[in-house]
């Protein structure tokens, strides 16, 4: 039996890939390692089923126990950004699995467009979501705590937001992202002057990721204001329709009309007396959280209660549910965004071959799952009349 | 057959081995060895026994007399706080997985280390950060009083760090979901060639029935504790009841997680003593299949029984007697492995040493937790003794007796195998009978005690029940010294030890293989696939005073099989 | 329906674009199905109590798609996907046993909410 040469020098950084291009040292066979990495992100697939299932019991809960609840809260819901954004993101889905088709072949350079592609649909679904969200600020519609309907916030107050008629909030939400897109372009641009045309490539496709975000932005308030009407999601409208809510609050005088200002010195006011806890801790969309008189904010047990109409009160916790899952939802369409970059970069250097894409169909999986759960989340939160 | 030269290499001292392949703080904090990554983690779990274990002691001293005022209320409540959730948390989640199952797991495969090493190491790190993030509670000067279980509405209502804390656990979840997400795979895809299901040592099935408890239950923690900062922040109303949440729904989101996570410190626990057993009484073990699927059993049935814990919460009747009934059933699984160890001891030529000892300690202790265990999933009974010292006692019989004493056992056993070198028996000895005797005395009067109605988490307590905290108190002192002393034993040993060989005790499963310590590859040729319980496989070699397997020994100098003795 | 290509290594299964394809039109079906079923539903005198199985039944066959297809299930190793599937079981389990008990004690909760909020003076 011969010995195998011992292993006597090991470097300091002991690389992962000592033997074989692309396979990792303790593995025997590409195949042994491509099986491993697919069991471990089922699995991890698993751990992100159970992981949102918190939220689907609670979801199911208090569809079981306050059905009401559901039927008053779909007025909110515009189905047709929610069909939009179902959409984009399936068509996401296809080109990831064109993408891990042309890994699999080893065409990297249709693999790179593909899952540019996939990035895009992904910024643009957020874009939609953006706007969907900041339509909902402005008409109060919040966690259950800051959940007030007879706040309104319609007319904007930043001078973009004036100029485009376009809600504080949504320009709020649009900041990060035309940082980005500066930042990757002008990035871009300098890697192209010192000659890393690799690099520069990379940074475009990134503007260009970003730049879908914008795209999604204008799509969602096209469609909004095309259906608007329809769904009746418009502020006026809701108070005219669904006057049980709005009367079981407590405020009439800021029932209705354009009150902003007034809002802002009173929002101020209660901040500045009753609720230290927030000062400094909330951005700027967020100042008017905990600060209603009618939600208790911070106030301790016995002296404040919360509204006095159940119903009012579970749709604030419908919507707590809502953004929670959106939320999460939207974290994850993050996240893969940044893992999609990765494969984005590593086509770019051909790395995949006919022996090895296991990361390529790894993240496809992940995408597929961030794509299954929104085929759930549509039907539950948005067609729910 | 092999000839001399060749197996003074393979079974002899190694000249380059894991340890000393690399040398300089770089090679540790990045290191993707499996066997390294183990070891940073058993000294991550050590510090975090000894930091929560000096916690206890300061409260057993303040429990000491009925009035005492060494510590405020406030500052008792956060004592035990602290205490139960860094043990549970950070000290006894990863303890036998993620240190001694991360050294000893590939190597019992003959793999050259776990299926994904930089998920290993994030696993570390992961652990690193939830463990600053618990201990920032205190550091942020708030300190967290809510109780390990984090329970609503008093997380949401009280100012203390709950935030930093439920931040904390919820990290190391993720470094629990990646240990147990790498063993699974490892399991699955790295087995020696020939290695089928029902030829894996009992320690790696059971490892395997925690990592699925690990990867299906730990994500329920992870968005329980993020929604309760949601709840906390924003007032999203899901758990708060003053805004129409519901506070026993987070008691059952809370429990779906934390009783799997019992099986999760118990099963590697079972699966370490199943390997002592068997090893130090030279016997096959007795209905190794039985004891194969009685842990996945267990990992199954645990996710079956949460509302346990709810009894008095307000839970409705109709779940609580479908719980209470399932409840017992669990208890089957369990009495499986302990019958099977007996029988396997039965009979057996007994080696009573260190991690010998440890392991039948760990029987005892076991069973008396678990039995107590049926009182508290008993309804009438429960009602009794919910939130008494009955509880506190039980978990602890489970927890220590069974877990703390099983890692000892373990680590005692695996010593050699780690570092090279003998720890002295005597000592060891030694320490086990002061855990032993110190744990029954911390323990049993707390059985007494919450029998007769001393509830737990209280800073002080009716005059009557003085006599037994004493005891309590003069117990956990007795226990602290014990575990010290093996403590001491052991880093003795690690590096001023005797040399020993690769083989000392005539184990049979893969690990023991591999030379004392490990070559940075595990084995420096493929092991022969043998049968971990079949010690006959396993022959002495007077030239490197040693058990290898027989295919590689000299057939003219098979010796029966040699005393181990003890150092 | 994958091409297995004589040069491919036996563990890479391309899936070819047409059926691709062909899943995602069925996808996008389904979803202007649903949409249209519920916007339109009741006025094509479907029971109200129709709507919400009906789109949990589409959306289920749209998972079913995603996952067989897009997600290559049909052509992978069974254990990977008794791994996926199980979890489903777990989750049902955990949506099962807490619906039961907070079945159970919701009249409790709102016979408190009852008698408590009429109660409560919110003037301030
Ligand atoms: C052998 C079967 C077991 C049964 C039937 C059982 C049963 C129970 C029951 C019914 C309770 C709730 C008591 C109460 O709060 O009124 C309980 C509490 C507890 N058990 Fe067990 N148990 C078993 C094994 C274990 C194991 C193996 C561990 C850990 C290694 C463990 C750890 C705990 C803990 C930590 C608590 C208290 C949690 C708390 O309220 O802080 N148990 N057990
Ligand atoms: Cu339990």
């Amino acid at each position: 039996m011969a010995v195998a040469d011992s292993h006597d020098t090991h470097d300091d950084h002991h690389d992962l890939y000592d033997h074989g291009e692309f396979i990792a040292h303790h593995f025997d066979s590409a195949e042994q390692q491509f099986d491993s990495g697919k069991l471990g992100i089922w699995l991890f697939l698993v751990t992100e089923i159970l992981f949102f299932s918190g939220l689907f019991v609670a979801y199911t809960l208090y569809r079981t126990n306050h059905p009401e609840v559901f039927e008053q809260a779909h007025v909110f819901l515009n189905k047709y950004l929610g069909g939009l954004n179902t959409i984009v993101l399936l068509f996401s889905s296809l080109t990831m699995a064109l993408g891990v088709r042309s890994a699999q072949l080893g065409r990297n350079k249709n693999c790179s467009v593909y899952i540019l592609i996939t990035m895009v649909c992904a910024t643009m679904f957020l874009g939609v979501k953006a706007v969907e969200y900041s339509h909902k600020w402005d008409m109060g519609i919040l966690v259950r705590s800051s959940f007030d309907l007879t706040y309104t916030h319609p007319t904007p107050t930043t001078e973009i937001g004036k100029s485009l008629h376009i809600s504080d909030y949504l320009v709020y939400l649009c900041i990060v992202p035309a940082l980005l897109f500066a930042g990757f372009v002008v990035a871009s641009a300098i890697s192209k002057l010192i000659n890393k045309n690799m690099l520069a490539k990379f940074l475009m496709a990134m503007a260009i990721t970003v730049s879908g975000y914008f795209l999604g932005v204008c799509i969602g308030i096209i469609f909004m204001s095309a259906t608007d009407a329809e769904t009746g999601s418009s502020h006026a409208s809701v108070i005219a329709e669904q006057p049980l809510m709005l009367l079981a609050s407590t405020q009439d005088d800021h029932s209705d009309g354009d009150h902003d200002e007034a809002d802002h010195d009173k929002a101020d006011h209660d901040k500045a007396a009753g609720d230290p806890s927030h000062d400094g801790e909330h951005s700027d969309n967020e100042e008017h959280f905990g600060a209603h008189p009618a939600d208790g904010g911070e106030a301790s047990f016995d002296d404040h209660h919360p509204d006095p109409s159940t119903l009012d009160r579970d749709i604030g916790i419908f919507f707590s549910i809502y953004y929670c899952m959106t939320g999460l939802h939207a974290i994850h369409i993050i996240g893969g965004i940044i893992a999609l970059g990765w494969l984005y970069w590593r086509s770019l250097l051909g790395h995949w071959r006919t022996d090895y894409f296991g990361p390529v169909d790894y993240v496809g999986l992940y995408w597929h799952l961030v794509d299954l759960i929104w085929i759930y989340l549509f039907p539950l939160l948005y067609l729910i009349d | 057959m092999v000839d001399a030269n060749t197996r003074q290499k393979l079974f002899g001292t190694p000249e380059t081995n894991f340890l000393n392949c690399s040398k300089g703080w770089k090679s540790w904090a990045f290191t993707l060895d499996h066997k390294r990554i183990g070891i940073m983690y058993l000294i991550g779990v050590t510090v975090a026994l000894f930091l929560a274990g000096i916690f206890a002691l300061v409260l057993r001293s303040h429990l000491f007399t009925f009035d005492s005022t060494m510590l405020s209320d406030d500052m008792y409540n956060q004592m035990f706080t602290l205490h139960g959730a860094v043990m549970v948390f950070s000290f006894i989640i990863p303890s036998i997985p993620a240190a001694l199952g991360n050294i000893v797991l590939p190597m019992m495969l003959g793999a050259k280390d776990v299926a994904f090493p930089r998920m290993n190491l994030a696993s570390f790190y992961l652990w690193i950060i939830g463990t600053g993030c618990l201990l920032g509670a205190i550091l942020s000067g708030k300190g967290l009083d809510t109780g390990w279980t984090f329970y609503t509405p008093y997380s949401i209502d009280t100012n203390t760090g709950v935030i930093y804390a439920t931040f904390g656990a919820f990290i190391l979840g993720f470094s629990s979901i990646f240990t147990g997400l790498n063993f699974l795979v490892t399991v699955n895809t790295m087995r020696a060639k020939d290695q089928g299901w029902f030829k894996l040592p009992l320690f790696v099935w059971s490892l395997y029935a925690t990592a699925i408890i690990q990867v299906l239950a730990t994500p329920v923690l992870g968005i329980t504790l993020l929604m309760l900062i949601a709840e906390k922040t924003l007032h999203i109303g899901i758990f708060d009841p003053k805004y129409g949440g519901d506070p026993v729904l987070f008691q059952h989101f809370f429990w779906f997680y934390s009783h799997p996570a019992v099986y999760i410190m118990i099963l590697p626990a079972m699966g370490v003593i199943s390997e002592l057993i068997s090893v130090y009484s030279q016997k096959r073990i007795f209905g190794y299949s039985f004891i194969a699927f009685s842990s996945v059993a267990i990992a199954l049935l645990g996710f079956l029984v949460w509302g346990h814990h709810m009894f008095t919460s307000g839970q409705s009747l109709v779940v609580t007697l479908i719980f209470s009934a399932i409840t017992f059933t669990v208890a089957i699984p369990s009495a499986v492995k302990v019958f099977n160890w007996l029988a396997t001891l039965y009979k057996g030529s007994i080696l009573l040493n260190t991690p010998m000892c440890y392991a039948l300690s760990f029987i005892f202790l076991f069973g008396i937790g678990g039995l107590t265990g049926l009182f508290l999933g008993a309804l009438s009974t429960d009602i009794h003794l919910h939130d008494t010292y009955f509880v506190v006692a039980h978990f602890h019989f489970v927890m220590v007796g069974g877990t703390l004493t099983a890692l000892l056992g373990g680590v005692f056993h695996w010593w050699p195998k780690i570092w090279g070198r003998m720890y002295n028996d005597f000592l060891g000895r030694v320490g086990c009978f002061l855990v032993f005797s110190g744990f029954n005395l911390t323990f049993f009067p707390q059985f007494v005690m919450g029998s007769r109605g001393m509830p737990r988490r209280y800073a002080s307590y009716d005059p009557e029940f003085q006599a037994f905290h004493q005891l309590s108190t003069v117990g956990a002192f007795v226990l602290g010294i014990g575990i010290l002393l093996s403590f001491v034993v052991l880093v003795y040993a690690a590096f001023r030890g005797p040399r020993c060989s690769s083989n000392p005790f005539r184990a049979a499963s893969l690990e023991w293989q591999s030379s004392s310590p490990p070559d940075f590859h595990n084995f420096i040729q493929t092991p022969v696939l043998t049968d971990p319980y079949d010690f006959e496989s396993q022959v002495y070699d007077e030239e490197l005073d040693t058990y290898i397997p027989r295919e590689f020994a000299n057939p003219d100098k098979v010796a029966p099989r040699k005393e181990p003795v003890h150092h | 329906m994958s091409e297995h290509n004589e040069d491919l290594p036996a563990f890479c299964h391309p899936v070819s674009t047409k059926l691709l394809f062909g899943v995602f039109f069925g996808l996008i079906g389904l979803t202007i199905l649903t949409v249209a079923t519920s916007a339109l539903g009741t006025g094509l005198g479907m029971p109200p109590a129709f709507a919400f199985p009906l789109a949990m039944v589409i959306a289920t066959i749209k998972a079913f798609l995603v996952c067989a297809f897009f997600m290559h299930m049909y052509w992978d190793k069974s254990f990977n996907v008794l791994a996926f599937l199980s979890s489903l079981l777990f989750v049902t389990l955990f949506i099962g046993m807490t619906m039961m008990d907070t079945g159970e004690y919701q009249p409790t909760i709102e016979a408190f909410d009852r008698n408590n909020l009429a109660n409560v003076d919110v003037s301030e």
